[in-house]
């Protein structure tokens, strides 16, 4: 019994982190039914951005618990909001505003160059930083007091604090993002350009502005999910994206891509799902080597079943 | 260097010995003259530009020696030696070229090199055509040697190819009768699904259980994996005392860490793809081990006439990883000469006669015996065990797998 426990954090863990990227895919498509396939890069810039920060402050290790959490990690979750949200908007406005009336394949392959792009450029230029590692193999990412090697003991199951941060940081910004889209201007604006933009328009809306909003909001989820990937990992890496990036998606997909709630309770169904099928599977096909194949045929069932996604695409009549 | 990129790229140094010293040799040795001499080159091939290069100039430098030393003590009378080296780049189709380029040259009795596997699987079939000799300072993949079944049905795929270092295939056993002399009897597996890995734990399991060893879980995580908490704790709840991983330090470093932070307080355990410092960078912590080929050479006390000779040799780049092993391939193939060389007329003749000879050389080297077995692979089969202590790699048991 202990063993499911356990594989319940490290799946609630995992799923929460797939979660927080997951929201940046589901709100992007939401609105411009765009499946941007950089939004793996972007949560790998949030975390080098987050490090860069930790640098800019001097490397600080010895940070008391309470300073560290109180000060250093929310500084650090800025600092990677800030580069990853720069970047977001910078590949919105060249590399896919351009393309917005073009068919559809156009913007997807611009996304998958974007991509690219994004990995080469930490991988060849991060450590030209002055002061910056360099970053063409895994950098280890920085201790913080209170999290790094903390663990809560509950019988004999283990709870590393970096797997609470991760969990916290995303009941949080669920929270947040509730109050964002339900009770603001910017918020309602975006519902209302995701059901229809150019009544949107017509009823002043300023679809630009929104649609920068929503790239702005899933890139500060993701900063927030490179931070928690560092801690709960100890590494970075420029390829550290890809996988996530392609993981979130799934879990996008299997929530119901385009609907919020749906990206967060598919990342957590993904998430443990891949822990679980590693312990409880029996014989041969449940080893850890499986646990990718019964996440996808997680994913085919679902689709199979419920081609909407668990909770419903919000969108998918439009077009 | 990046073990890695050593790994991925095969590490075999083609140490070819030139021998012969084609435009230059005096052409009228042998026709007239008690000083007339003929010349036979030792070629080598490794990466003497790039990532590599240091481990391809060590091993460049150290066959110089050998072929100096030989032609100081004159030990093929009536013969020069000459080193002939080419640039590898570590990349399978220029040692290619290189080793096309080495055969075509007639004097070119033998080769040294490759540093890469992979730069060996494309020079031995040339070479081969061409029968010369290839020994290699530093090829650690079994199928070299014993053929693509290495496992199930070895067999000889070349003639011509020989190597000096240890292979992969005796890693796992040797990393097994450590854990089993250190009293560990319960160890869990994790490897990365690379042809690698998996042999590495294959051939582990094998010789652990056989000594008595219980092998408590097996699992596997995937290269590109960076969150290992699903498979740690699976391990966890086996309660192993130790974790042998087969796979490099990319992965191996961030799965140690984690699995001490979860609370598994184990050692872990890999072959040479873990033994680099970038390892403890990427998370090992004091006490996980490694096991790699060979031993350190600065405590052999066979190696130290050639650390002497390579000292005095005024070489600007050090003798490097492989550089005792290269000099052994050169001087088991300067051994092999002596034979063939004796009774032939010119270089190119002696060369399948070369081959014929390598498989009773035996001799006393700078690391250990040199003599070969029936697949061209080294008798002598010393590994080490190195020990993380104080974030640094210490050689903790250097012996032969028996």
């Amino acid at each position: 019994m202990d063993l499911f426990f356990q594989q319940l954090i490290n799946g609630l863990s995992l799923g929460s982190l797939y979660a927080l990227i997951a929201v940046g895919y589901t709100v992007v498509y939401g609105i411009v039914q765009l499946i941007n396939f950089a939004h793996g890069e972007i949560f790998m810039i949030g975390a080098f951005g987050s490090f860069a920060t930790w640098t800019v402050m001097g490397s600080p290790t010895d940070w008391p618990a309470t300073g560290s959490l109180l000060i250093l990690l929310p500084v650090m979750i800025l600092g990677g909001m800030a580069a990853s949200i720069s970047v977001a908007l910078l590949t919105e406005r060249f590399a896919y505003r351009p393309l917005r009336n073009a068919p559809r394949l156009a913007p997807l392959i611009s996304a998958i160059g974007v991509s690219v792009f994004l990995q080469e450029f930490v991988r060849l230029f991060y450590g030209r930083i002055p002061g910056l590692p360099d970053a063409k193999s895994s950098i280890p990412f920085p201790a913080i007091n209170g999290i790094t090697g903390e663990i809560i003991q509950i019988g004999g199951v283990t709870i590393q604090m970096s797997a609470v941060f991760t969990v916290g940081a995303l009941a949080v910004s669920t929270a947040f993002l509730w109050f964002f889209v339900n009770r603001t201007r910017t918020g309602r604006a975006m519902i209302a350009t995701s059901q229809d933009p150019d009544t949107a328009r017509l009823m002043g809306i300023n679809v630009d502005r929104v649609i920068m909003a929503a790239f702005a909001v899933g890139a500060a989820l993701a900063a927030i999910a490179g931070v928690a990937h560092g801690l709960t990992n100890g590494n970075i890496g420029f390829r550290m994206g890809f996988l996530a990036g392609l993981k979130a998606f799934t879990a996008a997909v299997l929530g119901g891509i385009g609907n919020i709630n749906g990206a967060v309770v598919g990342g957590l169904v993904l998430g443990v799902a891949e822990a679980m099928a590693t312990s409880f599977i029996p014989g041969q096909l449940g080893s850890s080597a499986w646990k990718d194949v019964w996440a996808f045929v997680l994913l085919i069932l679902v689709l199979v079943f419920r081609p909407q996604g668990l909770l419903g695409a919000k969108v998918v009549d439009r077009a | 260097m990046n073990k890695r990129t050593f790994k991925l790229a095969g590490v075999a140094i083609l140490a070819s010995t030139l021998a012969l010293a084609g435009c230059g040799a005096r052409t009228d040795a042998g026709t007239g003259g008690a000083t007339g001499t003929k010349v036979a080159k030792i070629g080598v091939i490794a990466p003497l530009s790039g990532d590599l290069s240091a481990m391809g100039l060590g091993i460049k430098n150290s066959v110089d020696l050998a072929i100096k030393q030989a032609n100081a003590s004159n030990a093929i009378p009536g013969w020069k030696l000459e080193l002939a080296a080419e640039d590898d780049q570590a990349t399978p189709d220029v040692g290619k070229n290189a080793a096309t380029k080495l055969a075509s040259d007639d004097a070119v009795v033998g080769i040294v090199g490759t540093l890469n596997s992979g730069v060996a699987q494309s020079t031995i079939p040339v070479l081969d055509a061409a029968k010369i000799v290839q020994v290699s300072p530093a090829n650690t993949n079994p199928s070299l040697t014993k053929g693509a079944d290495y496992l199930t049905a070895p067999k000889r795929s070349n003639a011509n190819y020989f190597r000096t270092c240890t292979t992969d295939d005796v890693q796992g056993p040797f990393a097994a009768q450590y854990l089993l002399g250190t009293g560990v009897k319960k160890v869990a597996t994790i490897h990365d699904k690379t042809p690698y890995g998996q042999g590495l734990v294959t051939e582990f399991a094998k010789a652990f259980t056989a000594g008595g060893g219980t092998v408590v879980g097996a699992e596997t995580i995937n290269p590109d994996d960076d969150n290992f908490s699903a498979v740690v704790s699976k391990v966890k709840a086996v309660a192993p005392e130790a974790i042998y991983y087969g796979g490099v330090y990319s992965e191996a470093g961030p799965l140690s860490k984690q699995a001490k932070a979860a609370g598994l307080k184990v050692p872990l355990m890999g072959g040479d793809g873990i033994y680099d410092g970038n390892f403890m960078k990427l998370g090992g912590t004091d006490g996980d081990l490694a096991t790699s080929v060979g031993a350190p050479v600065e405590t052999l006390a066979s190696a130290k006439a050639f650390l002497d000779g390579y000292k005095a040799g005024g070489y600007t780049d050090g003798y490097s990883a492989y550089g005792a092993y290269a000099y052994d391939a050169a001087n088991s193939i300067i051994a092999a000469l002596k034979t063939s060389l004796a009774s032939a007329a010119d270089a190119k003749s002696a060369r399948a006669g070369t081959i014929t000879a390598m498989s009773s050389v035996a001799f006393e080297g700078a690391t250990g015996k040199v003599a070969f077995d029936q697949y061209g692979d080294s008798v002598s089969r010393v590994l080490t065990v190195y020990k993380v202590s104080g974030g640094a790699w210490k050689a903790e048991k250097t012996g032969e797998l028996k």
